[in-house]
């Protein structure tokens, strides 16, 4: 005998299981690189350099790098993305070009991380003549998270209501002026939201610093852009797989503390994104 | 005076014919009511005006559109609009205080100081009649504004940067009927400084305020009249069923 009601809940069951699956693997992470990590984490293991061949000490130098990389990589990108979401969602007509530009944003998007360290190596290392270095590494992370940031920013803008730059063009304002005033204060939450998972994306990648930037071992700080650096997935992986007998500890605890960078950046996003929302007055 | 002189305009979007040899002069000073059902082309008729529909991508007319003997396609589009306001079917605010919606339009052409901004505000509520209403809280957001009281705002910013024609696209459509005959009020009053050209959706609105009476259907003029004379004698049959509720 069919049952409508048995067979909506055994429906049921499977598309909560199938949600509760996408929880678990998330918070096993979470949990075991905390339970692992967690005892490595000290003063010292944040603010000293890495000692005996990187087995005892700390991961300042590349925690600072990983920070100056993901600052350079938005100084670079976000600009530019903002500047290109705005022309195609304001100016842009919808032609060949147009297409063309979105269908780049879009391939942009999907290239796996370690072409664009290649491509960085090729382009800023070798032919611009940068090094390895952090500006070569911040403009590879650059481009990799421009997608992300011109993809977000055009949703931001575009969800400002079209009436509203009627109402400014129909008072005699300019279109810049509309933009300038009245679209992007509007579309500045999302457009903050945007770089911030860029940022995030930016720090926990590995391919891209792996030939343009990251030093296998640099117990200093880096002096100017033109220097190598440490950064906290490259150190990852070097202690994991590159350097024997490294403590666990060591390396949970460095994976912990990319993991709570990269986390606590997500959590502002989330944040920002709320504040703005409940203010949003339409 | 003749404000404008359309003569022989026809309209496209795509492939649609929106608006269909259309010749108006529109008088300064009168109050013309556009009527006409749904996709009739009095909103694309309304927004040839301000040039708006130049924001669509598709558009495309013939003909001509003179401001006092002016080709409206040579005016700058900015010095346009400043001289021919227009009031949204919506209450339309914009997502600042009350103060700042009235002087945005004011701003944006260039005046800074605060005196006469604030001058500019003052008088532009009161001729909205709107002034005792919010004079204690301009700086609240505009948001918090019952929807009648939006749209005298809306009226108030348009009359802030102080144009010559005030174009209303169905200006009631979302008031209940006090705020209604308060819009109503305040278009009239208007009518002295101002050109006012109303698209509605009320036939009866029309008959209250309006000189005179276009009624559009299908892109076409059907006719056009003093509005008495459109509501107690219209010369073709189609206006009369439209007044009369047979369709639309």
């Amino acid at each position: 005998m069919r049952n409508p009601h048995r067979t909506q809940k055994i429906a049921f069951f499977f598309l909560f299981l199938a949600t509760l699956l996408i929880v678990i693997p998330v918070g096993l992470i979470v949990v075991i690189i905390i339970q692992k990590g967690l005892p490595a984490i000290n003063w010292q293991f944040l603010s000293d350099i890495p000692r005996q061949g990187m087995r005892a000490g700390g991961i300042f130098p590349a925690i600072v790098g990983t920070v100056y990389l993901v600052i350079g990589a938005i100084i670079f990108a976000l600009p530019i993305g903002l500047l290109a979401a705005i022309y195609l969602s304001e100016y842009s007509k919808d032609n060949l070009l147009t297409r063309l530009i979105k269908l780049a944003i879009v391939n942009l998007a999907g290239v796996p991380s370690v072409v664009y360290g290649l491509f960085g190596l090729a382009l800023f290392v070798v032919f611009f003549k940068f090094g390895a270095s952090i500006l070569s590494g911040s403009l590879t992370l650059g481009i990799m998270i421009l997608p992300v940031i011109i993809t977000t920013s055009r949703e931001a803008l575009e969800s400002v209501p079209y009436s509203f730059r009627e109402v400014s063009l129909s008072l005699g304002a300019s279109k810049w002026q509309t933009i300038r005033h009245i679209v992007l204060p509007n579309a500045i939450p999302g457009i903050l939201t945007g770089t911030i998972l860029g940022l995030g994306r930016a720090a926990g990648e590995t391919a891209p610093i792996l030939f343009t930037v990251a030093a296998f071992y640099l117990p200093r700080l880096p002096d100017s852009v033109f220097d190598q650096a440490m950064a906290l997935p490259y150190h990852l992986y070097v202690i994991s797989t590159q350097v024997p007998n490294v403590d666990e500890k060591v390396r949970y605890g460095t994976a912990l503390v990319l993991l709570a960078l990269v986390l606590f950046m997500n959590l502002v996003a989330i944040i920002i994104r709320y504040k703005f929302r409940k203010k949003k007055k339409w | 005076m003749v404000k404008f002189n359309i003569k022989d305009l026809n309209i496209w979007f795509g492939s649609m014919h929106a608006i269909k040899q259309v010749s108006i002069k529109i008088q300064a000073n009168e109050i013309l009511s556009v009527i006409g059902p749904s996709n009739s082309g009095k909103t694309s008729f309304l927004r040839i005006l301000n040039r708006l529909n130049d924001l669509n991508q598709n558009f495309r007319m013939t003909g001509s559109v003179k401001l006092e003997q002016e080709n409206i396609q040579s005016i700058d589009t900015e010095l346009l609009r400043k001289r021919i306001g227009m009031v949204f079917a919506l209450p339309l605010p914009l997502p600042l205080s009350i103060f700042e919606n009235v002087a945005y339009g004011v701003r944006m052409h260039g005046e800074k100081n605060k005196k006469i901004l604030g001058k500019i505000v003052e008088e532009s509520l009161k001729e909205s009649y709107l002034w005792e209403e919010v004079k204690d809280r301009l700086s609240e957001s505009a948001f918090k504004l019952s929807g009648g009281q939006q749209q005298r705002l809306c009226i108030a910013r348009t009359l802030a940067v102080q144009p010559e024609v005030i174009l209303f696209d169905e200006p009631c459509s979302g008031l209940d009927p006090i705020s209604t005959a308060k819009v109503e009020d305040a278009m009239v009053k208007l009518k002295q400084k101002y050109t006012i050209v109303l698209v509605t959706n009320n036939v009866k609105q029309a008959a209250r305020v309006g000189d005179r009476t276009a009624f559009f259907l299908s892109g076409e003029l059907i006719e056009l009249d003093k509005t008495d004379k459109i509501f107690t004698a219209p010369q073709d049959k189609r206006t009369e069923d439209y007044i009369r509720g047979k369709f639309g």
